[in-house]
């Protein structure tokens, strides 16, 4: 097994998903699969490879840090499940 | 005809949305529709028409993939999570589409956050292909193919993270482009692999994917990734003759697995090409046989990153019966997902997480070097690749759908191209002996669309494919 029933709980936490006994069982299955095949990859030596996040040449891009029109208050909020026109309301932080 | 003032744009679209209202209960293409929206643009562009000459896509009715962000209509991803979120801006490239003067019908069916490969993953409803009802369009961006495929519009917009657009055109008979990493803007895409994604483009012909890449390419100071590079007008590169052009064949592309019917017709595909002058050569990319690997360790691993944004505080389902924050992020994540989106959030989680980090992340990025390298080799050697871009044609609706491992294995031969960040292209090349399209990959070096754009016009012109449609019934 790569992967056990805990770990996936584990990830899912990590990962802020909840999920039914059900699922846990059936993604610990599928992601056993998954995890099996990409071991592959330990069939080649990649010892002093260099890793490619980014397949272009990118250099940071900068702006000049001048004052610009943004997103209006009432427009970034309208999307908002709860908002009360000036911030998002979200339930009890501290228990 | 436009141009020559036999029809008007107005009539154009009126005419599309008979056609909708004719199929689209069959074909399932649309998430959304804008009939005054649409109404109000073929006015405009037929006025602008009037008072002098304008580009070729002026009063054109377009649809685009539910993954790009419009003021003027929902954006959902094809995801409960966003069912009723309204963008507040439009991405970039619905910008330059307005204004090239196109005309938006609306947004298209998808899998849920562009993860799948047969749109069966969308929540609200799966395309079906024109071709044959019942089967798979392809995905992510089986709606955009699928509505071009079915006549519902005059070409959309996909974006392709590790094949979205080349396969899903493959499967319905339409051309499709993945322009270079970069070429296009990403702004108000909905991420879901940042190092992988791209937008482009899905039409009816080889002609029309050249004009729509010179409406959407582009310097774009609102993505960073998005590349200064001189955009060439693309039409210039639909010319008779290949002399002089090298195309190499992948050996690797042609292995276990293949579909017969699709083998030859592609081998068919390469024949004309030599006919029209270009020289073929045989080239080798070893490492293929780990793309899927890689892909499905850096993809999963992005998405779990970027969709830690969806968590009901900003936007999107918000589950009400939590009394803490944690409680609620847990269950509007676990609400909102679908499985194939939960899966990939796993992985992704799991190949990030502490003490896993360098035996499959890392490990993946390296092996992505070496897939780059392979490809910076091979066209040393070729000018182009050409290839199938699925070892199979379309199958039945719900036949692949739950093993998860072996439809990622059926995006073998298109990974590699988002992974070295090169332009692909998915031409129709024949039909097998169900009437179900088969099309041809071609992939070239960085920036070099032009030169997949010519290969494809030279096919389009022998294959004798364009221009034929499915019977809808």
């Amino acid at each position: 097994m790569k992967i056990t029933r805990e770990e996936v709980l584990h990830v899912a936490k990590l990962a802020r998903l909840e999920l039914t006994g059900e699922e846990v069982d059936r993604m610990t299955g599928q992601l056993d699969a998954i995890l099996s095949y990409v071991a592959k990859l330990e069939e080649l030596d990649t010892t002093g490879v260099s890793v490619t996040t980014h397949t272009q040449q990118v250099v940071n891009a900068f702006r000049e840090d001048e004052v610009r029109p943004s997103l209006p208050r009432e427009r970034a909020l309208a999307n908002g499940p709860e908002q009360n026109g000036e911030t998002f309301v979200v339930p009890r932080v501290i228990g | 005809m436009l141009d020559a003032g036999e029809v008007s744009s107005v009539a154009l679209t009126e005419s599309v949305w008979a056609r909708i209202d004719a199929v689209e209960p069959k074909i399932r293409a649309y998430l959304a529709m804008d009939r005054e929206g649409a109404l109000r643009q073929a006015e405009q562009a037929d006025s602008k028409r009037k008072s002098g000459p304008c580009g070729p896509l002026c009063g054109v009715p377009v649809a685009i993939k539910d993954v790009l962000c419009t003021t003027s209509m929902p954006t959902t991803c094809g995801s409960r999570i966003l069912e009723h979120f309204v963008a507040p801006y439009d991405a970039t490239v619905v910008t330059r589409l307005s204004q090239a003067g196109t005309v938006l019908l609306g947004k298209l069916a998808m899998d849920e956050f562009a993860m799948g490969s047969t749109s069966e993953n969308c929540a609200f409803q799966v395309p079906h292909n024109p071709w044959k009802l019942g089967y798979v369009a392809g995905g992510s961006s089986g709606g955009s193919a699928a509505a071009v495929a079915a006549d519902e519009c005059f070409a959309s917009l996909g974006s392709d993270t590790g094949g979205s657009i080349r396969q899903p055109a493959s499967l319905c008979g339409t051309v499709g482009m993945k322009p270079t990493y970069g070429r296009v803007s990403r702004y108000g895409l909905v991420a879901f692999a940042s190092s992988l994604d791209q937008v482009g483009p899905l039409t009816k012909d080889v002609r029309d994917c050249a004009l729509m890449m010179n409406a959407i390419c582009g310097h774009d100071p609102l993505d960073s990734t998005s590349i200064d590079c001189p955009v060439p007008d693309f039409t210039a590169a639909l010319q008779e003759g290949l002399k002089g052009v090298r195309i190499g064949i992948p050996t690797e592309y042609f292995g276990q697995g293949l579909d017969p019917e699709v083998n030859r017709a592609v081998r068919n595909g390469i024949a004309m090409l030599k006919e029209a002058g270009a020289e073929i050569v045989e080239v080798t990319l070893p490492h293929t046989d780990y793309c899927v690997a890689v892909y499905y360790l850096i993809a999963p691993a992005e998405a779990s990153s970027n969709l830690a944004r969806f968590d009901g505080v900003r936007y999107g389902f918000r589950d009400r019966s939590a009394d803490s924050l944690v409680e609620m992020y847990n269950r509007s994540r676990s609400q909102g997902f679908g499985d194939e989106v939960k899966r990939r959030i796993l992985i992704g989680t799991y190949a990030l997480s502490s003490g896993y980090y360098d035996a499959f992340y890392k490990k993946a990025s390296q092996v992505r070097t070496l897939i780059k390298e392979d490809f910076a080799r091979a066209f040393a050697a070729c000018d182009l690749m050409v290839s199938p871009v699925t070892p199979t044609p379309a199958w039945k609706i719900g036949d692949k759908a739950d093993d998860p491992l072996a439809l990622y294995l059926s995006d073998i031969l298109t990974l590699s191209a988002n992974l070295a960040g090169i332009p692909g292209m998915s031409v129709p090349c024949g039909f097998n002996s169900e009437g179900l399209p088969i099309g041809m990959q071609l992939q070239a070096a960085h920036f070099q669309e032009d030169i997949l754009l010519r290969a494809a016009y030279n096919l389009e012109q022998r294959a004798g494919v364009a221009g034929k449609k499915p019977v809808i019934a």
